[in-house]
């Protein structure tokens, strides 16, 4: 009996076998880098503000502290965000008639919040406070980058949990002297693993399994 | 095995021109029909449970897990007597099981589709499970807890539905090959050709072919043991008691093969009057299942018998209460009798050559016992549930329309898939059943291997001897 199929179907099966693996290997692969991908976590996408403030500017150039706007920081949950008085301590006497600053100004004069856009929003079903974090040595530019170059605020981490977990892990590797808190240009190699982990002895950072535990984020 | 005056090529034309040749029968149409629309309360079911969450179902604390497991179990427990059957059956030589492996596989694999769902859709968002379920570099830096039996199950389970298919497809390969060459059609032609790989039934093919499906039985044969054993540390591995209890593996694997059994016979009854298929499933194929139904069920009741023993020698409290509960204090004591009916008291006819010869009563009997085993599962997960430690927490379980309404589709999905094989895939092994026949012996058959010598010496007598 004539075959139905010609002698080079055998090829197309065999290359349809590999391809069906390369395909099913690729897809995976790729999977598993989107799932990271700033499309989907919102990294490094720089978001427009109310106002165009510059970081860049306020910390980098001018040297204002952190906690001079986000004053709650070391005390509680949320870092807190500055109510327009703070930002019209400075600017009801310099650039006082700039216009970029009219949306602050007219939140001042009709009393009405300035409504800034959240960068880093985590899930509602995470527990997470600032000032744990501040008070066993973690600086501010651990999470969130060089906030003192970026002209507008973007996400500078994934976000997702094997980000936190890298840290709760083993935070020795991030740990900083609390003085160094809010120095923008702090880096992990500044200081010695044994410091570190001295430090780490220092500041009573509880052990590993207490650190990666569901309850100490998901309550 | 086979009765009847058949040869190589009524055999290939009796069990291929049902795919092939012959017209699609009324009762078909009727039962693939019918099947269809069960099939839609599944889908009906899912989707409701998809749009409102689990809270449609009637599970709630203490009875956290109620159909969703009874279901699973049930399901997955069918599917071993199809494994057993192509598998150890195989490696043991039992000539019996060629003409019965292809659709008791095709069981199996349906059964075990139907199985997967329950615990896919059990977390009310299936398209998270995969990292509920499924190891891999996820996002939350985390892996399953593998010490948990439910990710043994996982691995299980995914293992058994993927040797189960690779067998019952690989299996399939040289049948495919006589669909092809057999088929008039050309669409039929392209689709049965590609399905059938290339086999031209060359020496070296069925060489490989016969050492493939080796290989496969041997992976296969240790999976009838521990995909149930698997399945039941989902409860022994438990504190529970009910479920705290070292006999569950192999008292769970008889049972599933005791399942599996009733569910082959409920299917093959049927299909040997239907598609007059008498010829290769024969009444001694009947006997034979109608036997290893009554062994594994006295396994099973074995099983209930120490159960009940060992909650009152282990002289543990919690133990006693708990099957006191369950069989005649608590409020559910009524399943427990029907089963103790439906497994235990319905197979003793099974002793008698009346019953196990009688296609009616086997047919019934597997009804009973399908019930039967289901309700075990439904007595094992509510009754040790319904009343835990803390009475202050106790309360009863009673399923809703949507428990009900899954389970049901999920039966009617079974048969729509069992419809279509039955419709497009040759039901029997074609080139198993032809081995069977004595055309396939070429140097006689080995029992009448004696009986030749004996007559080719008497002929030698009576001619002329070589030496004179």
């Amino acid at each position: 009996m004539a075959q139905f199929f010609p002698k080079s179907a055998n090829n197309v099966a065999k290359i349809t076998m590999i391809l069906g693996v390369v395909l099913a290997v690729t897809a995976f692969y790729a999977y598993t880098q989107l799932a990271r991908s700033s499309y989907l976590t919102g990294r490094y996408v720089e978001k427009q503000q109310p106002v165009q403030f510059s970081h860049k500017h306020h910390t980098g150039d001018d040297g204002i502290d952190c906690r001079y706007c986000h004053t709650t920081v070391e005390t509680t949950a949320s870092a807190g965000m500055p109510s327009t008085e703070t930002c019209m301590t400075c600017h009801s006497q310099i650039w006082s008639d700039s216009p970029y600053l009219e949306p602050v100004r007219a939140s001042y004069r009709d009393n009405t919040p300035i409504e800034w856009e959240r960068v880093h929003d985590l899930p509602e079903y995470t527990y997470f406070n600032h000032s744990i974090h501040i008070a066993k040595g973690i600086g501010c530019s651990t999470c969130h980058g060089q906030i003192d170059n970026m002209p507008s605020v973007y996400q500078e981490n994934t976000l997702q949990m094997e980000w936190c977990l890298s840290c709760h892990r083993e935070p020795e590797k991030f740990i900083r002297p609390k003085s160094e808190i809010y120095n923008m240009r702090w880096k992990d190699s500044d200081l010695s693993t044994e410091a570190r982990i001295k430090l780490k002895e220092e500041y009573k950072i509880r052990s590993r399994d207490m650190l990666t535990s569901c309850s100490v984020c998901h309550r | 095995m086979v009765e009847g005056d058949h040869s190589f090529g009524t055999v290939s034309d009796k069990i291929g021109d049902l795919a092939l040749k012959k017209r699609t029968p009324f009762h078909w149409y009727i039962g693939f029909a019918i099947s269809f629309i069960v099939a839609q309360l599944l889908l009906f079911s899912v989707v409701v449970l998809l749009a409102r969450g689990i809270g449609i179902w009637g599970n709630n604390q203490p009875v956290g897990w109620a159909f969703d497991i009874i279901n699973f179990v049930w399901w997955i427990g069918i599917g071993h007597a199809g494994t057993l059957i192509s598998a150890i059956l195989l490696l043991l030589n039992q000539k019996w099981r060629t003409s019965i492996n292809r659709f008791a596989e095709a069981m199996t694999l349906f059964a075990v589709a139907c199985a997967a769902m329950f615990p896919l859709l059990h977390t009310g968002r299936p398209w998270l499970a995969a990292y509920w379920l499924f190891p891999y570099p996820n996002t939350m830096g985390i892996w399953p807890q593998f010490r948990s039996p439910l990710i043994w199950d996982v691995f299980a389970v995914s293992t058994y539905a993927t040797i189960s298919l690779l067998f019952w497809y690989v299996g399939l390969i040289p049948d495919f090959a006589t669909l092809r060459d057999r088929a008039k059609n050309k669409f039929f032609k392209a689709v049965y050709g590609l399905l059938s790989w290339g086999w031209r039934g060359s020496a070296r093919h069925w060489h490989r072919y016969e050492i493939a499906y080796l290989l496969l039985a041997g992976l296969s044969t240790p999976l009838v043991l521990s995909v149930h054993s698997i399945v039941s540390f989902d409860f022994a591995v438990s504190q529970l008691p009910g479920w705290h209890a070292t006999i569950f593996p192999p008292y769970f694997v008889a049972g599933a093969i005791f399942a599996g059994f009733a569910m082959v016979l409920i299917l093959c009854i049927p299909l040997r009057i239907l598609y007059n298929m008498k010829d290769f499933i024969t009444d001694t194929h009947l006997v034979y299942m109608g036997k290893v139904m009554l062994a594994t069920g006295l396994i099973v009741v074995y099983g209930y018998a120490m159960e009940g023993f060992f909650a009152w020698y282990s002289a543990a409290e919690y133990e006693w209460f708990m099957m006191k509960n369950r069989i005649w204090e608590g409020p559910y004591w009524w399943s427990y009798w029907l089963l103790i009916l439906c497994n235990g008291m319905s197979i003793q006819l099974l002793w008698f050559k009346r019953f196990r010869e009688s296609a009616f009563w086997l047919f019934m009997i597997s009804l009973v016992v399908s019930v039967g085993m289901w309700l075990e599962r439904f007595v094992i997960i509510v009754t040790s549930l319904n009343r835990d430690f803390l009475p202050s927490s106790w309360a009863m379980y009673t399923p809703t329309m949507f428990d009900w309404s899954m389970f049901i589709g999920t039966i009617g999905f079974f048969f729509t898939l069992l419809y279509l094989f039955i419709r497009f895939v040759p039901i029997i092994s074609i080139f198993e059943v032809r081995t069977l026949l004595p055309e396939a012996n070429v140097h006689g058959h080995h029992q009448d291997f004696e009986e030749n010598v004996v007559v080719v010496e008497e002929t030698y007598d009576r001619t002329d001897p070589p030496n004179s």
